[in-house]
Order: structure tokens, then C-alpha cells, then sequence
């Protein structure tokens, strides 16, 4: 069964298309990392999956259903968790309070509202109001309320803004444990590095198209971004005679008489670290496959460059 | 029916942590009781005088405080909870369109009706006290009439502040146009009605025609259901409160309260679901 299913979806805002025969397939129990500028489509995209509106032309599909905005099942409804961006959850109420009114209308059990608010670390200000939370407090208490009634499905988006870096980490803990119960999860950040390597899938909107989805890897391949391998050493001495023999498998980028960094093309890649780590003096080597942040940049560019060809 | 009982009780609760329900209750019962004691002292007298009178002052009170209020209690219904990101969560949950704000009106209905029921309330006990026992079965009858048509006022304004909210695109605007929309109703439109009147003189054909123009003001409605009551006397001096005497009578005028108190909010309903969020 797909968690999630767009076919050919179209939608349109008076003159704007904000999405443009858009295919996603996210299988159940996969986690998808969606990337795209603002007003790239994303946040139209989590309000087809949400229900909350109609596409223009296409079909949408969660678990297995097809979603008609208002006529969604309760059944299906309860299945669904959503973590929106920057979210005030009613500052006059308290964290129990909040989560008493999102998990009546979800009919979540009084232990699991008890559950979550500890699952999440607030449980000892359960009983303050919610305007005297930090940032990263509310942005607990927002992933405690998208996860009662046990979600099948969870859409996050820009979830880890504003926590610190133990907050991260234990909102990653969280997510872990959801990808073990086979939970599908679409999960949109900006913060690529966070992304990359967490998701199984990653699809990057722009300008309302898909233009690019797969796993790392296979977006790594299609693209052809060159490997960095870096090499640390003292090279002062042997001066040109390292630059030619790193010159011939890639771009040679000389950072100081210590530091030089070469890009080589992946099928390259094996060669060049053996002949390489016989160069003398080098102290390491260190290769490193294009980041998430880099394809993002490449794919974007040749994209708009491609756009104003047309 | 379930879900519109949880966003009501959400939104009680709210009411009560903000202190809406305190403040408006305190508000509404200074005022009722101060009008009720000292109605008279513009007749050198303290004390209650006359059940006309007092709620004659009391209608004109409240002709003016509860639209103000019932608009700045609901402008933010939609908008605010835009605004804080709160719409769309609550609107991912099994929560439509149609309960959620159905259930938000309920709520903020119900803080009106809190205050307005007490702080009036307390102005009858006190009315009936002072008048002694003969005339307490009259006065409750009065107050009752003039809470419910109140509440039907604050509804009505409640409505139109939903309007509002649902197609505004920021609270400040909102805010901006709930305060043009009460001045509309309380200020402009009679004032307009009073200088056509005087500057023609007031032929025959708009002595016809102004009482019904009356009725598409819900605070001139709420005025004649209150004043009505009272026969030619107190508010029935006026030449349209004369001819709505004769011709409609305040029941009617409360039913057509009733639709004011019924229609904005339904429209608002209509406008919400078929809006793009």
C-alpha cells in the first residue's frame, strides 16, 4: 500500500501554478525528505495530503484512500499526524490543556496525552501556560500533538526549527522510533545536512515541479557531481610535482601548501585514492561525496538556466 | 456533534483564561446596576424610579456596548488562528470546516450570553428588590426579553465580525473593519435616516417606507423589541416606533432579531467552506 500518492496533480491559485503535474509515490513506511525554495510548492503539497484542499486536476491518495477534501473518513483523519511550521498552540492554555483539546478530537486516550507530553520531555510544565515555553518547547509540544491517535502518516514541516542541538537529537530519537513502526513519514527542512542523511528519499520541488526524487544515491548518480578528495600533507617541498600527478583525475584546487582538494568524477574515484595515497608527506586523505547542499545547487541552476534557454 | 462540543468547550476555556467572561460580566453588571439605581438622578431622585425608564437607559447601553463588544470578541476567530498557525493543524484533525467554526461561534455566543445574563441578571434582582414584591413577576418577564434580544444582538455582531475574520487576510485589517461596520450601525445609519428625515420634512411616502428601513439596522431592532413593550409611552413617542407599534409589534421584531442573530453567522459558515485556506 502507498502512504502517499499524487498522480499527474495539478493545482492552481487564480493565475499561479503552485504545482504542475506533480508524481510522488512515497511507499508506506518510508521517509521522504522534501526540499524546495519558499513558495516552491511544498506547503500546497502538505495541504493536498492534509485534505484541506482539492487539487485542481490529478488524484491524491493516503493510505490507501482517495482523498476528497471534506468527505475524508474519521478513520482516516485519525491517521494522520501533522507538525506544522512555527506553530503558537494557544499560549493562554497549558502544555495538558492543548493536548487535552487535540486529543479529544483526535479520541486519544488520557494516558497517551499523559504518554506523549512525557515522551517528548515536558511532562514536569505540563501544567504551565504555553506562552512562558521556549521555542523549542512549543515545537515539542507540536510533535507531541501530531503524534496522538498513533498516525500512520506524519508531515513535519520544517520540524527542527529553533530547537538546540540536544533538542535535535532527541527529536531524531523520536522520529527513529516511528520509522521502526513503519510510520510514512514527508519531512521538509531546510537544514539539507539534517536531511540527507536521515530520509530514504529526497524529491526537490521548484517553482511548483518535481525536479528530482529517488534516494542520495541515485540522485548522486544521475546528476554526476564530482567527488571531493581531500588531501592533507607537507607539500611545500614537492611543490608542482604533486599538482600534475593530482591533476590528471580531476580538478585540482590548491587550498594552502598544506591543503589541496581535487573533484573527481565518481567512476574515478577508486583509482585516484590509490594512486594518490602514494604521493610522500601526506598526512591523510579524506574523500567526500557531493552533499545534499550541493546537488540541490546544481540540479536549481540547471534548471533556471535550462528555463530561460526555453 | 462530538467535535463541535470540543471546540466549544476550547473556546469557553479560552474565554475564561483571558478573562473575556470576568471582564464583560463586571462590565455589563456595573452598568446595568448603575443605570437601575440611578436612572432617575437626572429627575433629582436615586434610587429605582420607573421600569420604563430604566430600561429604556439600559437598551440604549446596550444598543452601544454589545455590538462593539461582539465584534472585538470574534474578528479574530478565523484570522487570529490563521495567524498563529493554528487553522490548517486544527483543520488536519477530523475537525470540518463547518464544525470548527460552528463551534467557535457556540463558544464565543456563550461568553456573551454568560455576561449579558448575569451582569443584567443582577440589575433584575435588584430592580425587583427595590420595587417591591407586586411588581417582580413584571420586571422578570422585561429582563428576560431584553437578555435574550440582547444576546440576539451580540449574535448578530458576533456574525459579522466572522464575516470578517474568515475573509480577512490580517487581524489588524480585521480589527480595522469590525470598528467601521459597528460605527456603521450604531452611528451612521441613524444619523443618515434623522437628517433625510428633517431635511424633507418627512412626506407621506417615507413614513411609510422609514420604519422598515429601521429593521435592516439589528440595533434599531433590538431598540423596538425593548421599547415596544412599553406602549405609546416610552420609545413608541418616535414617529417610526409608532407605526412599528401598530404594525408589527415587538414579537415580530424579535423574530426578526432572530434572523439577524442567525444569518451573518450561517453566511459566514457558507463563505468559510468554500474559501481556499
Amino acid at each position: 500500500m502507498a502512504g502517499v500518492e499524487l498522480t499527474d496533480v495539478c493545482k492552481r491559485f487564480d493565475e499561479t501554478m503552485a504545482l504542475d503535474h506533480v508524481d510522488l509515490n512515497v511507499p508506506e513506511g518510508l521517509m521522504l525528505g522534501l526540499i524546495g525554495h519558499n513558495g516552491a510548492g511544498k506547503s500546497t503539497l502538505f495541504k493536498l495530503v492534509l485534505g484541506l484542499i482539492a487539487p485542481t486536476s490529478g488524484r491524491v491518495r493516503v493510505l490507501g484512500q482517495d482523498r476528497r477534501p471534506g468527505k475524508t473518513p474519521y478513520e482516516l483523519q485519525v491517521r494522520i499526524g501533522y507538525l506544522p511550521e512555527v506553530v503558537v498552540l494557544y499560549g493562554q492554555l497549558t502544555g495538558r490543556e492543548v493536548m487535552d483539546y487535540f486529543g479529544r478530537l483526535k479520541g486519544a486516550s488520557c494516558d497517551q496525552r499523559k504518554q506523549l507530553l512525557e515522551r517528548v520531555g515536558l511532562a514536569h510544565v505540563a501544567n504551565q501556560k504555553v506562552k512562558t515555553y521556549s521555542r523549542g518547547m512549543r515545537q515539542r509540544l507540536g510533535l507531541a500533538q501530531a503524534l496522538l491517535g498513533d498516525p500512520r502518516l506524519l508531515v513535519m514541516d520544517e520540524p527542527t526549527t529553533g530547537l538546540d542541538p540536544i533538542a535535535s537529537e532527541e527529536f531524531y530519537g523520536i522520529i527513529d522510533t516511528l520509522r521502526s513502526e513503519d510510520v510514512t513519514i514527508i519531512w521538509s527542512s531546510h537544514v539539507l545536512s539534517e536531511i540527507e542523511t536521515r530520509v530514504d528519499e529526497v524529491a526537490v520541488l521548484l517553482q511548483g515541479r518535481l525536479i528530482a526524487t529517488g534516494t542520495m544515491g541515485q540522485i548522486r548518480k544521475r546528476i554526476g557531481l564530482p567527488v571531493t578528495i581531500r588531501l592533507s600533507g607537507r607539500f611545500e617541498n614537492i611543490g608542482e610535482e604533486v599538482k600534475t600527478e593530482c591533476a590528471r583525475y580531476g580538478h585540482v584546487d590548491v587550498k594552502d601548501p598544506d591543503h589541496i582538494e581535487i573533484y573527481v568524477p565518481e567512476a574515478k574515484k577508486i583509482k585516484a585514492v590509490a594512486a594518490l595515497a602514494r604521493i610522500p608527506s601526506l598526512t591523510d586523505i579524506q574523500v567526500e561525496p557531493p552533499s545534499l547542499e550541493a546537488l540541490y545547487d546544481h540540479i536549481v541552476t540547471r534548471h533556471k538556466r535550462s528555463d530561460e534557454d526555453a | 456533534m462530538r467535535s463541535i462540543a470540543i471546540v466549544v468547550y476550547n473556546q469557553l476555556m479560552n474565554g475564561f483564561r483571558n478573562r473575556w467572561i470576568l471582564g464583560l460580566t463586571i462590565l455589563f453588571a456595573l452598568f446595568a446596576v448603575g443605570i437601575a439605581y440611578a436612572g432617575g438622578a437626572a429627575s433629582g431622585h436615586i434610587g429605582y424610579t420607573s421600569l420604563a425608564t430604566t430600561i429604556t437607559s439600559q437598551a440604549s447601553l446596550a444598543a452601544f456596548l454589545i455590538p462593539l463588544i461582539a465584534l472585538l470578541l470574534g474578528y479574530d476567530a478565523v484570522v487570529g488562528e490563521r495567524e498563529q498557525g493554528t487553522l490548517l493543524l486544527l483543520l488536519s484533525y477530523p475537525v470540518s470546516r463547518g464544525q470548527m467554526l460552528t463551534g467557535k461561534f457556540l463558544g464565543h455566543f456563550l461568553i456573551l450570553v454568560i455576561a449579558i445574563a448575569v451582569g443584567f441578571g443582577l440589575a433584575a434582582v435588584l430592580s425587583a428588590w427595590q420595587a417591591g414584591g407586586s411588581e417582580s413577576g413584571r420586571i422578570f418577564v422585561t429582563y428576560g426579553i431584553f437578555i435574550l434580544s440582547a444576546s440576539l444582538l451580540g449574535a448578530t455582531f458576533l456574525g459579522l465580525a466572522y464575516i470578517i475574520s474568515v475573509r480577512a487576510v490580517e487581524r489588524t485589517r480585521a480589527a480595522g473593519v469590525a470598528l467601521l461596520i459597528w460605527f456603521f450601525f450604531v452611528v451612521v445609519f441613524d444619523l443618515v435616516l434623522l437628517a433625510v428625515l428633517v431635511g424633507t420634512g418627512g412626506n407621506s411616502v417615507e413614513r411609510i417606507i422609514i420604519p422598515y428601513v429601521l429593521l435592516l439596522n439589528p440595533v434599531d431592532v433590538f431598540r423596538l423589541v425593548n421599547l415596544l413593550r412599553f406602549g405609546h409611552g416610552a420609545g413608541a413617542m418616535t414617529l417610526s416606533g409608532a407605526v412599528m407599534h401598530d404594525t408589527l409589534g415587538w414579537l415580530n421584531l424579535l423574530g426578526i432579531l432572530f434572523l439577524w442573530g442567525t444569518i451573518p453567522v450561517s453566511l459566514a459558515i457558507w463563505r468559510f467552506r468554500r474559501s481556499d485556506i
